[in-house]
């Protein structure tokens, strides 16, 4: 009954609803159509899904395969042509057409990134290990500890981003929100903002991480540090911190006149008046904007860590996309799918935390 | 002296060719200790009065003078009971009334306020929903939050914008009722704006109608003659319930049909008629 309990919090939170009735093993006939809706259709959907693409990815093989046969034939003979045909049927990786992976393909290069990691992980081990006495030895010389330097795991990776994404979202939350409530409170700062914001909203990610780049590399000059990680996460910030400005500063500007009313009969000084009454009433609309930041966050990211060269799911799916190799194009596919789990279990998230903190309960969309 | 005086008050709103005189020329004045109610038809700037009195709005001529001083914005003097209750709906119902202890009554220790915040809202009766959010409540239990939260500032006056509108016939007696018993506890000054008049003999002391808007204004006071405490079904039977009742809502009736006579005779239709289109398109 536990586990269950727990089992129906998860289904809750990524929004398939409890089904306490499941679980219990109480079934009523609404819950057969609840069972139905919920886990059936979606299921059936998602294998639909996986069969198309199937389809589709042995339709786009055969059309690269076809078409590098008779080049072989044409550029070098019928010899070299059937050389290539069985090759490709012996799948050889020499010679596999590149093209759109199929889901078993896809499936497969996640088990290998997996796998990548583990031993990654295993050899990071090692090497802490085997550098722990030496380490020791030069922090007390006062040099600085000899650190890994191999390349990071696919997890590792998705851990880089997320942090990239969090540091963006907190600096987003932090210039946004009390700008919000500054430029909500006072029409004359509206005034005053309001070309801005109308202005830069629309700004590409790749712009305003030029603009960063051209700021922080001046700051930065002298330190020899890696630059990337700062440029990335504050370029996030600055894209994404627009929803919440705006619906920040809309909240607070539009709060019920009812309240104000009351904040006036009560005679709550302005701080009081803010805190107590304008920002629980504007919190709704505050984090409505604050999800749509994070999930923005999430989504220029990766165009941002690409341009950065900043570690991260964005570089990663550069560099496979650059590499070439076999399997690139599987694990690129699964990038997307990490990505999108992600970026969803952040929606999750923020949905969690703003029916926690605010009055008014949010249903998921 | 009076304890709130109105004098020669009117109001409008916008300016120049748009502005509209809603309250004009109003004269009231209330004694401490008084119940006074004011009836009008909806529209007619009742709540406009009262947001002149309790310092909302200000008077665009004339002066509001409470206690001897003109009415200078809100004060913690008269605690106001809106008509859609304006509870907060993120605090719960001790909450809502605590926030108007603490500031009615600065720098107290915090035992001190939890234990007048219970006070009044046991005087209201819902010591049990004391943890409740305001959406978890019935329409007439949030107006007696209201109420609460009204008198737990100790006002010296307590003005009442329809309080019991929204709630149907027999929440309001009863919350009438609850009223009436603590405004006799402490024989408070209140001023009671409704649109029900059997509302107002009930409670009031004194009914006066106020004409309907635009230019809204005063007409003659009604004095009810009827001891208290009152008795709602022995009231039917009273001869001077009978005859002001009839009284006023005569006097009601004259305005509406005063006033619709002046609107048939002001809206003149156009002579038109629909141009021959059939033939047109032919």
């Amino acid at each position: 009954m536990k586990q269950s309990v727990t089992l129906g919090k998860v289904t809750k939170f990524i929004g398939l609803g409890s089904f306490m009735g499941l679980f219990s093993g109480k079934l009523e006939k609404d819950d057969y159509k609840a069972l139905l809706r919920k886990v059936i259709v979606p299921i059936a959907s998602v294998l639909l899904f996986l069969g198309l693409w199937h389809l589709g990815a042995k339709a786009l093989y055969n059309v690269e395969a076809e078409f590098r046969i008779e080049k072989a034939l044409n550029e070098q003979g019928q010899a070299a042509a059937d050389e290539m045909a069985a090759c490709i049927a012996s799948g050889d990786i020499t010679c596999q057409p590149n093209t759109l992976p199929s889901p078993a393909q896809v499936w497969a290069s996640f088990q290998s990134l997996l796998n990548d990691h583990a031993l990654i992980s295993a050899d990071k081990a090692a090497f802490a290990e085997k550098t722990a006495a030496l380490n020791e030895k030069r922090v007390a010389e006062g040099k600085d500890p000899i650190v890994y330097t191999g390349r990071p795991s696919f997890v590792d990776q998705i851990f880089r981003s997320l942090k990239t994404v969090f540091a963006g979202f907190f600096l987003a939350l932090l210039i946004a929100v009390p700008l919000g409530i500054f430029i909500g409170l006072s029409p004359s700062l509206k005034s005053a903002f309001n070309w801005f914001i109308q202005i830069f909203k629309p700004v590409s990610p790749v712009v305003w991480y030029l603009l960063v780049f051209m700021i922080v590399k001046t700051l930065l000059i002298d330190s020899s540090e890696d630059s990337s990680f700062t440029i990335s996460f504050i370029s996030v910030g600055l894209c994404s911190m627009w929803a919440t400005l705006v619906n920040t500063s809309m909240g607070v500007s539009t709060v019920d006149n009812d309240y104000i009313n009351v904040a006036k009969v009560l005679k709550l000084g302005n701080f009081q008046k803010v805190f107590k009454v304008v920002l629980p009433s504007s919190l709704p609309l505050i984090f409505t904007g604050l999800k749509i930041t994070l999930s923005v966050a999430w989504m220029v990211l990766i165009a941002i860590e690409l341009l950065a060269q900043s570690p991260g799911l964005g570089l990663f799916v550069w560099e496979e996309f650059q590499n070439g190799a076999n399997d690139s194009n599987a694990k690129i596919i699964v990038a997307m799918f990490v990505i999108g789990i992600i970026g969803f279990l952040l929606d999750r998230l923020m949905l969690a935390i703003q029916n926690w903190v605010s009055f008014e309960k949010t249903d998921a969309i | 002296m009076a304890y709130l005086e109105l004098k020669n008050i009117y109001k409008t709103y916008g300016t120049g060719d748009n502005a509209t005189e809603v309250l004009s020329d109003i004269n009231l004045s209330i004694e401490e200790g008084e119940f006074v109610a004011i009836v009008g038809f909806t529209g007619s700037g009742k709540t406009t009065l009262v947001n002149l009195i309790n310092g909302l709005l200000e008077p665009t001529k004339g002066e509001v003078i409470f206690k001897g001083k003109p009415v200078v914005g809100t004060s913690h003097e008269r605690g106001v009971i809106f008509q859609n209750y304006s509870l907060l709906p993120w605090l719960t119902v001790e909450q809502n009334v605590l926030m108007a202890v603490k500031e009615a009554f600065p720098k107290r220790e915090k035992a001190v306020y939890k234990r007048k915040a219970a006070h009044y809202i046991d005087m209201v009766g819902l010591t049990p929903a004391i943890n409740k959010l305001p959406k978890e409540l019935s329409g007439g239990m949030r107006q007696r939050v209201a109420v609460a939260r009204a008198l737990s500032m100790k006002p010296d006056m307590i003005i009442m914008d329809e309080p019991l509108g929204a709630l149907d016939a027999l929440t309001r007696g009863t919350l009438q009722d609850q009223i009436l018993n603590i405004w006799g506890k402490d024989k408070r000054t209140a001023l009671l704006i409704t649109n029900d008049v059997d509302e107002g003999i009930y409670m009031a002391d004194r009914i006066i109608p106020l004409r309907p808007g635009p230019n809204a204004t005063l007409g003659p006071e009604f004095k009810i003659d009827i001891e208290r405490p009152r008795d709602k079904t022995l009231m039917n039977d009273n001869p001077n319930y009978k005859k002001t009742r009839n009284a006023i809502i005569e006097y009601l009736m004259d305005i509406g049909a005063e006033r619709k006579a002046q609107a048939s005779e002001e809206i003149i239709l156009p002579d038109l008629a629909p141009k021959d289109f059939v033939n047109q398109f032919k």
